[in-house]
């Protein structure tokens, strides 16, 4: 089995290549069917890697060759697939074959078809690079390659300046986030003179003098950049530009997971530096909290995902550093199958509007596009907490954790848990109940989508209910198989942290507080827009201040605009004014003139007569004997 | 001849030194006052003339025969820059009906 | 030895005079008798061959040369216009710094052996023979061409560019 590993990136590799070359020879059917079969191929044998890890429990590393060889510093190109990275695997490739099988139905009028293909593989093989590496370096190889794909895909639409401009934002915030991440990779090797996991996490625990504070910072800071969390959030609602099964996959299902995954691999780092584990969780809940109340007043289906994505992803912060690993990497799990159902429903309802994304317009469509209709409510009802759907369980074991470490963080968590609920149930509402409000085309051209569109939401809906069951806690008569699973992953580090065990009494309390906030929160939203039929106004009218606020996202953009792109436009434009025109351009251009204008002066000595020749040799011997004689 | 050997060989070598010297600038000067080519190219010869001194005297001071073959190369030498800078000369004065120097600031830019 | 520096100072007075003299006939005479003096001071220092070469090449072929050209080209006595006051007190002052700065690195030497001829033979025709003919064959050949290119220079340059003109 482990001479098979390398197949798993390399046939999303082969399919970018072959639908890349040949994305205008080849027809549609041919290339959909090669992307998301090669992907499908990828799932198999990461689904039997899987089975093999699950029933001996070891994890399987390969090397593939030396890379890089400098003195006593190795970096080998090879693979680890270890419990944590065969679940990624199966996300990745699994979800990721769903939304190809989707791309199929919903791309199929678009022009750059195989285009789009091509770069779906390529981002499906470096996202299995990053969760497939062995070290940091490989990691980091496909942490800058998802980048680039979602940069891509961002763009898609390139010809839409603000699309392209979006594409920009978000390549340009990953970027920083980048920095860091390469810096504490840096740091990392010269710590431990190396970059590999084996080499770093079991020295880890006794290593002395090393900076774990600033290394995991700075990794956190890479963590920041690619998974949307405060101050570099931004660039998340505005990749909603790219199409929609790019947003499932990649804004909402895996590329911005991968910060959590990585910090949940470097565990072992963060629990050795207790600073950077309330920084990650004060970020974490600060998202979670701040995306949620921007997220209640947005208007536009795609935003709304898309800022629930970032609140959910302030949850998995949460949970890793109140050392939650488990709970955060189980949120990853549900959260990818749900955020990714709900992303192709919203696609579905966009597809059936014929690209309306504007909810203001929708309404009513609850008995037109049933499938559609009830594959969301499944994914509503997993994001809201409700039991006995996926998300319940992955964020309650959160909420749990929270409350054993910080009263006070519990608080905000379960709030922030109650207003996912309202928006989300809001954007429910406002988009299958009431009465239609667009123009009547629209309501002719209302369709439910074609079967590889339905069949996907089908299956992600099923995993969306059934995916908590893998962990349920022993509390509710349950096992917690992941838990048991991973631990071989998080060893270290539980030896570290302290056990917490509340009693069951307060555990069933806290599960009781969030789930009636959460349903407490769906009857608010059920008769402020169902029965009261309030509709958010349009742009032009006047909101209430508060309202106004979240609508505006609290100007978060207007103030970097301001803090940050208007000051380094100003030095910018001091610099090429008077650095660059008259500095140096200056001195060039100076010296150009200066040499012609000293010719000038220079050229009036030649007067041609040789005497005067011949008495300046005489001097210039003369300086040339005088020169010598005073040297020596 | 013998007696007239025997009377050098006590002068020291820094006279020839001197002398050479004072002669070579003799010509230099000649060349920096004077505007007539064949003067000019008189003073050349003069300093040619010096330095064959200064190598013969060196030659007898060690003992070493090169100097003087070298001697004999350098009026070699001299022999047919002479001819060919006449011969320039010459031409010059064909063409301009001068030899004064300063008539040839053509070479001017 | 009082005979090298009678010789000598009549070295430099000839010299001077070559420089100094207005009639450029006057100056080429002047400067047969300087190298008259210098092939005493050859003579003196028993370098026969070079005395005789000195002799016969220079006062007797080059200088004549000289004479001859001055003859062709005919000029009269005031043709040579005069130098400016300050450059020729530049000129002075240029040789005369010139000869310091010399006198000064020869100072830095600080040899001042006498010369004493080691070897009579040094200068004969017989002992030189051998050397230019041993060590410096090579070059004396090709000094030999140096002269034969030079003729075909001369004789070219001073013959009239008749086909430039047709």
């Amino acid at each position: 089995m482990d001479n098979y590993i390398w197949l798993i990136p390399v046939l999303p590799l082969a399919g970018f290549v072959i639908n890349g070359l040949g994305r205008n020879s080849l027809s549609k059917n041919i290339i959909g069917a090669i992307g998301s079969l090669l992907v499908l191929a990828a799932f198999g044998i990461s689904l039997a890697t899987f089975f093999q890890i699950r029933s001996t429990g070891a994890s399987i590393d390969v090397t593939l060759f030396n890379w890089i060889s400098v003195g006593s510093f190795n970096i080998s190109f090879s693979f680890l697939i270890d419990q944590l990275s065969s679940i990624m695997l199966l996300i990745i490739t699994g979800v990721g074959f769903l939304i190809h099988l989707y791309s199929i139905g919903y791309m199929h009028d678009d022009k750059g078809f195989g285009k789009f293909f091509a770069y779906l593989n390529l981002f499906v093989f470096f996202m299995l690079l990053l969760v497939m590496g062995s070290n940091y370096v490989i990691m980091f190889i496909g942490w800058e390659g998802v980048g680039l794909c979602s940069y891509l895909l961002i763009g898609f639409w390139y010809t839409n300046p603000s699309y392209a401009d979006a594409a920009k934002k978000a390549f340009i915030m990953n970027r920083i986030g980048d920095l860091g991440f390469l810096l504490g990779i840096f740091l990392l090797a010269s710590s431990f003179n190396s970059v590999a996991f084996a080499d770093i996490f079991p020295k880890a625990a006794s290593a002395a003098g090393v900076p774990f504070t600033l290394i995991t910072l700075l990794l956190f800071v890479g963590a920041v950049g690619k998974s949307a969390q405060l101050p570099l959030f931004t660039w998340l609602p505005d990749a909603m530009a790219g199409p929609t099964p790019v947003s499932a996959l990649i804004h909402a299902a895996t590329m911005v997971t991968a910060g959590v995954y990585m910090i949940a691999r470097s565990n072992i780092l963060f629990v050795l530096a207790p600073t950077t584990m309330h920084v990650v969780a004060i970020v974490g809940l600060a998202t979670a909290a701040f995306a949620a109340l921007i997220a209640i007043s947005q208007t536009d289906i795609k935003k709304v995902l898309a800022y629930s994505t970032v609140s959910q992803l302030g949850y998995m912060f949460l949970g890793l550093g109140m050392g939650a690993f488990t709970g955060a990497f189980f949120h990853v799990l549900t959260h990818a199958f749900f955020k990714a159902l709900l992303f192709l429903g919203a696609g579905s309802v966009i597809h059936a509007m014929g690209g309306e994304q504007d909810m203001r317009k929708m309404g009513g469509l609850k008995g037109k596009i049933k499938i559609t209709f009830w594959t969301m409510l499944i994914g509503t009802l997993a994001i809201s907490g409700i039991p006995p759907f996926a998300g319940f369980f992955s964020k309650d074991e959160i909420l749990a954790h929270t409350f054993e470490i910080s009263t006070s963080f519990y608080v905000i968590g379960v709030i922030t848990a109650g207003l996912t609920s309202f928006y989300m149930f809001r954007m429910m509402y406002l988009t299958f109940w009431g009465k239609f409000r667009g123009t009547h085309e629209q309501e002719h051209h209302v369709h439910e989508s074609p079967a590889s569109m339905t069949i996907p939401l089908i299956v992600l809906a099923i995993l969306s209910t059934i995916g908590g069951f893998i962990g349920i806690p022993e509390l509710m008569g349950g096992h917690h198989e992941l838990e048991h699973f991973l631990a071989p992953v998080f060893e270290g580090s539980n030896k570290l942290l302290l056990e917490h065990h509340p009693a069951a009494s307060t555990e069933w309390l806290l599960m009781g507080i969030s789930v009636g906030l959460a349903v407490i929160a769906l009857i608010y939203a059920y008769v402020k827009y169902v029965k009261n039929n309030h509709v958010p106004v349009a742009d032009g009218e006047e909101r209430p201040e508060l309202v106004k606020l979240s609508y505006h996202k609290f100007y978060v953009d207007e103030i970097y605009d301001t803090l940050i792109r208007k000051p380094l436009d100003a030095v910018s434009v001091f610099f090429y004014r008077v650095i660059e025109l008259s500095g140096i351009d200056g001195f060039v251009n100076g010296l150009g003139k200066g040499s012609i204008e000293t010719s000038k002066g220079l050229r009036l000595l030649q007067t041609g007569n040789v005497g005067f020749y011949i008495f300046m040799m005489v001097i210039g011997i003369i300086a040339i004997l005088v020169y010598s004689i005073f040297k020596i | 001849m013998g007696s007239l050997t025997n009377t050098i060989q006590a002068v020291p070598l820094n006279h020839y030194i001197l002398l050479s010297t004072i002669i070579f600038s003799i010509g230099v000067m000649g060349v920096l006052l004077r505007r007539n080519a064949i003067v000019i190219f008189m003073s050349v010869e003069l300093m040619l003339n010096s330095v064959n001194l200064l190598l013969t005297a060196f030659s007898v001071y060690r003992g070493d025969a090169s100097g003087q073959v070298f001697v004999f190369f350098i009026m070699a030498l001299a022999a047919a820059e002479v001819a060919v800078g006449l011969a320039i000369i010459v031409m010059i004065y064909r063409n301009t009906n001068s030899i004064d120097i300063n008539v040839l600031n053509r070479l001017k830019w | 030895m009082s005979t090298f520096y009678f010789i000598a100072f009549l070295s430099i007075f000839f010299s001077i005079l070559v420089i100094s003299a207005k009639n450029p006939v006057h100056s080429i005479l002047y400067l047969i008798l300087t190298f008259f003096t210098f092939t005493i001071h050859y003579i003196l220092m028993n370098a026969q061959f070079l005395a005789i070469v000195n002799f016969i090449v220079y006062m007797g072929a080059i200088l004549v040369l000289f004479l001859y050209t001055l003859m062709l080209i005919n000029l009269n006595k005031e043709s040579e216009p005069v130098k400016p006051f300050m450059v020729k007190l530049a000129a002075v002052f240029g040789a005369g710094i010139l000869m310091v700065v010399l006198v000064a690195s020869l100072k830095s030497l600080g040899t001042s052996q006498p010369v004493v001829l080691k070897n009579p033979d040094l200068g004969l025709v017989k002992n030189l023979g051998k050397v230019l003919f041993n060590e410096f064959l090579l070059p004396f050949e090709v000094s030999s061409v140096l002269l034969l290119s030079a003729m075909v220079g001369a004789v070219l340059l001073a013959t009239k560019d008749t086909k430039a003109t047709i």
